[in-house]
């Protein structure tokens, strides 16, 4: 079962205008890793030249931020639901 | 004095396009040139975005500024429209209804300051403003902004001051409002939300979990303004309003120390920003000044990464009386540090047992009194003077960005009548109080 991604406005120019689209791995890491397979471009917008989460972008593995949890070694489980958000917002 | 033209623009990077794009009106965003990348410098048009399509970053507006003077200002209206010039809206802003909140006043705290040992000290009290807290300035800005993009909805997150501000200005200016808080806000914030709109939406979660749903219905509806999201680069610039306001209220010049609650770090940001404009217009005298953030213990992610020596902030799990700051995941957290090592201010936290003393503190000196978000910044100025990192010779402002009634529970338990007694003067007498 693969992993539902939620892609927030800004990147959909990677995914033909999709909102939503379809990844496989085992942890975050790997989801991008596929991602980047099927939309090339878009891991260089998510992670930083270090291979680290952008400063300003907010993931989420189900409800809760990676940054609670494992970040890139996040597990992803069958079915489970990645957001990628902008994290300007609020306040 | 005049001034000559000014471009200001959060970094280096080519000149910005004059004419905005989208369709807009001549002058639909005054003297705003461009939004720009804080990190990057990339540049995209005005319009409702809020961040860089290369790196994420946040927006933020850049203008060219025309010469702009002291008597030009003091001639506009008792409110943040006399900054019209300095901020993201037309010239004919005042013709929309809005909330005209701000020129709030400055009062000199004498009796605060003789307290805490501090010679000169002054409160910008927000509470005065039309919802009673410092939010009606950003929100008028973000008015500005969906009315000139053409939003049909007018929405926000948020932890209770914005709910009350953005309901109020929605339904002042006539447009669809829906609100969106954490179903555990105080009872008073969600009455003065809920008084204003049918739509106001409590979510089972923390402001954060309200802040991500929120990101994602505005990636998904059109015609939906949420000011803290996607107008997020117009609304934040009405805070600016508040340092131009106590440099005008000193008499055109910036203090020498200012202390500032930080929930998102916006506002801290936009006070600096503010004070630089001030200065490269010419408008007060450039001279150093310290600021210095605010934050309660149980949400201080913030004030940690400033004492770890940290760029960078890590999210935490808020747990605070001081909800209007229980922002776990601060959106400017990254440039408050900037701002105040660039400055040399600290950002510093208190227990929740000290903000409520602050708040009785402030009350019992002032006349003020002032919800949970003063609490922590006069606290946090106690401790700053007791920990010796605040320079009690110097001038000080400290901001008040809330009213009391908004959290009565916080000190409903410290507070009472001092006695109880039948209606007579015997009755009166023996309690001391004669």
């Amino acid at each position: 079962m693969s992993i539902s991604v939620r892609i927030p406005t800004i990147l959909r120019t990677y995914t033909g205008g999709a909102s939503e689209v379809e990844a496989s791995g085992a942890t975050l890491a790997e989801v991008i890793d596929d991602l980047e397979a099927s939309h090339p471009g878009i891991k260089a917008r998510v992670l930083d030249d270090d291979g680290d989460l952008r400063r300003f972008v907010n993931v989420y593995v189900g409800n809760e931020d990676v940054r609670f949890l494992d970040d890139l070694a996040t597990p992803t489980a069958p079915g489970a639901q990645v957001s990628i958000i902008p994290a300007v917002a609020g306040g | 004095m005049s001034t000559s033209v000014v471009e200001t623009s959060p970094a280096p990077a080519e000149k910005a396009e004059a004419t905005p794009g989208h369709g807009l009106r001549e002058g639909a965003f005054g003297n705003a040139t461009a939004l720009a990348c804080r990190e990057c410098g990339h540049r995209v048009d005005l319009g409702p975005f809020y961040a860089c399509p290369e790196c994420f970053g946040p927006l933020e507006v850049s203008y060219v500024f025309p010469a702009v003077t002291r008597a030009e200002i003091e001639a506009g209206p008792r409110n943040i429209w006399r900054y019209k010039a300095l901020l993201p809206v037309p010239t004919d802003i005042e013709a929309s209804p809005n909330t005209e909140p701000g020129f709030t006043r400055l009062l000199e705290a004498r009796n605060l300051a003789a307290t805490l040992g501090l010679e000169k000290l002054w409160v910008k009290d927000d509470s005065t403003n039309p919802t009673n807290s410092f939010k009606d300035r950003v929100v008028a800005c973000a008015l500005s902004a969906a009315r000139e993009l053409g939003s049909r909805v007018f929405a926000c997150p948020s932890t209770g001051n914005l709910a009350n501000a953005v309901a109020a200005a929605g339904a002042r200016a006539g447009i669809k409002t829906v609100v969106f808080i954490p179903s555990n806000l105080e009872t008073p914030k969600v009455v003065n939300s809920a008084v204003f709109t049918d739509a106001l939406v409590a979510v089972d979660g923390n402001y954060d979990d309200v802040n991500k749903l929120a990101s994602e219905i505005a990636g998904e509806e059109d015609g939906w303004a949420f000011v803290n999201v996607n107008v997020r680069p117009f609304y934040a610039e009405g805070s600016k309003t508040l340092g131009y306001e106590i440099a005008e209220q000193l008499g055109w010049r910036l203090p020498d120390q200012v202390v500032i609650p930080v929930a998102s770090g916006s506002q801290l940001t936009k006070v600096d920003k503010a004070f630089q404009e001030l200065i490269a217009l010419g408008l007060v005298e450039d001279k150093p000044y310290k600021i210095f953030g605010a934050q309660a213990t149980g949400c201080s992610p913030v004030s940690a990464a400033f004492k770890d020596g940290k760029k960078v902030v890590r999210p935490v799990k808020p747990d605070t009386i001081a909800k209007s700051l229980a922002i776990g995941n601060p959106a400017d957290g990254p440039y408050v540090l900037d701002i105040c090592r660039r400055t040399g201010g600290v950002v510093e936290d208190i227990s929740d047992d000290e903000v409520r003393e602050a708040i009785v503190l402030l009350a019992r000196t002032e006349g003020i009194f002032t919800e949970t978000a003063g609490g922590t910044t006069v606290g946090v100025l106690k401790k700053l003077v007791e920990t010796g990192q605040l320079d009690t010779s110097l001038e000080t402002v400290v901001i008040n960005t809330g009213h009391g009634l908004k959290t009565l529970d916080a000190v409903a338990d410290r507070v009472a009548p001092a006695a109880t007694i039948a209606p007579t003067y015997a009755a009166f007498a023996a309690t001391g109080l004669a």
